[in-house]
């Protein structure tokens, strides 16, 4: 179904956009030239929609949701957003047992990031979580169960740097990657915590920070404790990885397991620090980013207040400013790490989701921009697909 | 025992505040709430068994904040969503 857009056909464009007021849907029509909100008013009004995502196996879409008052939780629905039923058993740590000593006593904040299994397991989805935890669902999100292997992991505390590490908004394990060619191997980003990686299904871990800078921390070689904001696997060429770090952008060297900073070639008065990275679905060279002002107290906001989206087209030698559309000054608002992808049509749309509640999307690859919403609340993820 | 519930809450009960639920403590009616209305008791109750920051249960308007709290036939259940923020 992702995939099947690339042939030239005029497939329609499903954009979920999780916000901190509900999910919204929008749906372009197959030029994407004309756009409309599905509903009169969002889905969840008023619930934080951390992440909504499809699974392109089964349709199913998931949505992390909580209230203000209440804790977190999953819809689900199977009839592309006309209902939702909740999942029966939301992913939750284990109750803490006799031996307090044990780290076992967490609670789920909320659900931050969702991803769909490999291929050849269509019923399965993995969950991020705040505070860092990992779970599995094996029947399409219904129910969930801890991947013990890293919520058990006697060094995970160590990994995590202390309970009360992480952004302000909490502690977060994001960036959840199935390796397209191997169903065992996960990637994923731990803020703070930095990438980890499991070729055996989430049983077993190992770090996987090395030439990845970490100037917080005062060990500047240290295996762990990175912040990696965005880690993207490549959904089509074996061994491709990406991250978009506190610290920079970086692409892996597979062969020698080490990171190399490819943000380096940014403009300097830009810099190269963001939350958000988007791939190419085909072409291994080529990748987007939003960089933001990481400077002095870090006020995470478009780089003197003009927003500009950077494409590198032969894997972070050079880059590219794409802002043609987009507000030329005084437009202070960042992007969050779900909240810009690519969509899967021969000529790639793109579309991103502001912390002031604009959507914006440019349909020749980062050429052009248009704001296809205003006025929505600050968006958290957004995630687009060709049907 | 009758049980009134917070407006967050309203969306497992089909709109309605006013339930009813049996429990010889409060843990247990939390739990009837949950077989009545799947997934309720996620909301108001963690993992662990603590009260979330936000949730606040009365028991004959004393606020209680253990589940292993003794009820009675005749008690009247309060669960109030409070002070959560913009």
């Amino acid at each position: 179904m992702a995939t099947a857009s690339a042939s030239g056909k005029m497939a329609r464009t499903v954009v979920l956009v999780g916000t901190r007021k509900g999910l919204f849907v929008l749906q372009g029509d197959g030029k994407r030239e004309k756009w409309k909100v599905i509903g009169d008013t969002p889905h969840f009004l008023g619930q934080i929609v951390n992440h909504a995502v499809m699974n392109p196996r089964t349709g199913t879409i998931l949505a992390a949701a909580r209230a203000g008052h209440l804790g977190p939780t999953v819809f689900r629905s199977t009839d592309s957003g006309k209902t939702w039923k909740e999942a029966a058993s939301p992913p939750a740590f284990p109750k803490r047992g006799e031996d307090e000593s044990a780290d076992y006593g967490w609670s789920v904040s909320h659900v931050f990031w969702l991803a769909p299994g490999h291929a050849s397991e269509p019923g399965t989805w993995y969950a991020g979580t705040s505070p860092h935890g990992l779970f599995r669902s094996g029947d399409d999100g219904v129910t969930w169960q801890g991947v013990d292997g890293y919520n058990l992991h006697p060094d995970r505390p160590k990994w995590l740097g202390g309970s009360q590490e992480g952004p302000p908004d909490g502690a977060t394990l994001h960036s959840i990657n199935v390796d397209p060619f191997d169903a065992k191997h996960l990637m994923i980003g731990m803020s703070a915590g930095g990438v980890f990686e499991s070729v055996d299904r989430g049983a077993t871990w190992k770090p996987l920070n090395r030439g990845c800078s970490a100037d917080f921390l005062p060990d500047p070689n240290a295996e762990w404790g990175h912040d990696p904001h965005c880690v993207r696997m490549h959904p089509t060429t074996k061994g491709v990885v990406y991250q978009q770090n506190h610290c920079g952008i970086y692409k892996l060297d597979r062969a020698a397991n080490r990171w190399q900073r490819i943000g380096e070639n940014m403009p300097k008065p830009v810099g190269d620090i963001g939350f958000p990275m988007t791939l190419h679905p085909r072409d291994p060279k080529t990748l987007w980013v939003f960089p933001m002002d990481g400077t002095t107290v870090w006020p995470r906001m478009s780089v003197a207040g003009k927003p500009a989206v950077y494409r590198s087209q032969d894997a972070g030698a050079t880059w590219q400013r794409q802002d043609n559309g987009l507000p030329r000054a005084h437009a202070w608002f960042t992007v969050k790490r779900q909240a810009m992808c690519a969509d899967q049509q021969k000529t790639v749309g793109l579309y991103f989701g502001t912390t002031c509640g604009e959507v914006w999307a440019s349909f020749d690859e980062g050429g052009q921009w248009h704001c296809l919403m205003l006025h929505l609340p600050h968006i958290y993820s957004v995630e687009a697909y060709s049907l | 025992m009758n049980v009134q519930l917070p407006t967050p809450l309203v969306e497992y009960t089909g709109g309605v505040r006013a339930v009813t639920a049996e429990g010889a403590t409060l843990d247990a009616l939390l739990r009837d709430l949950d077989r009545q209305f799947p997934g309720i008791r996620f909301r108001m109750i963690d993992e662990q068994d603590k009260v979330r920051a936000h949730i606040k249960l009365f028991v004959n308007a004393e606020m209680e904040r253990s589940l292993a709290a003794p009820l009675h036939d005749q008690d009247e259940i309060l669960i109030v969503a409070a002070l959560s923020g913009g």
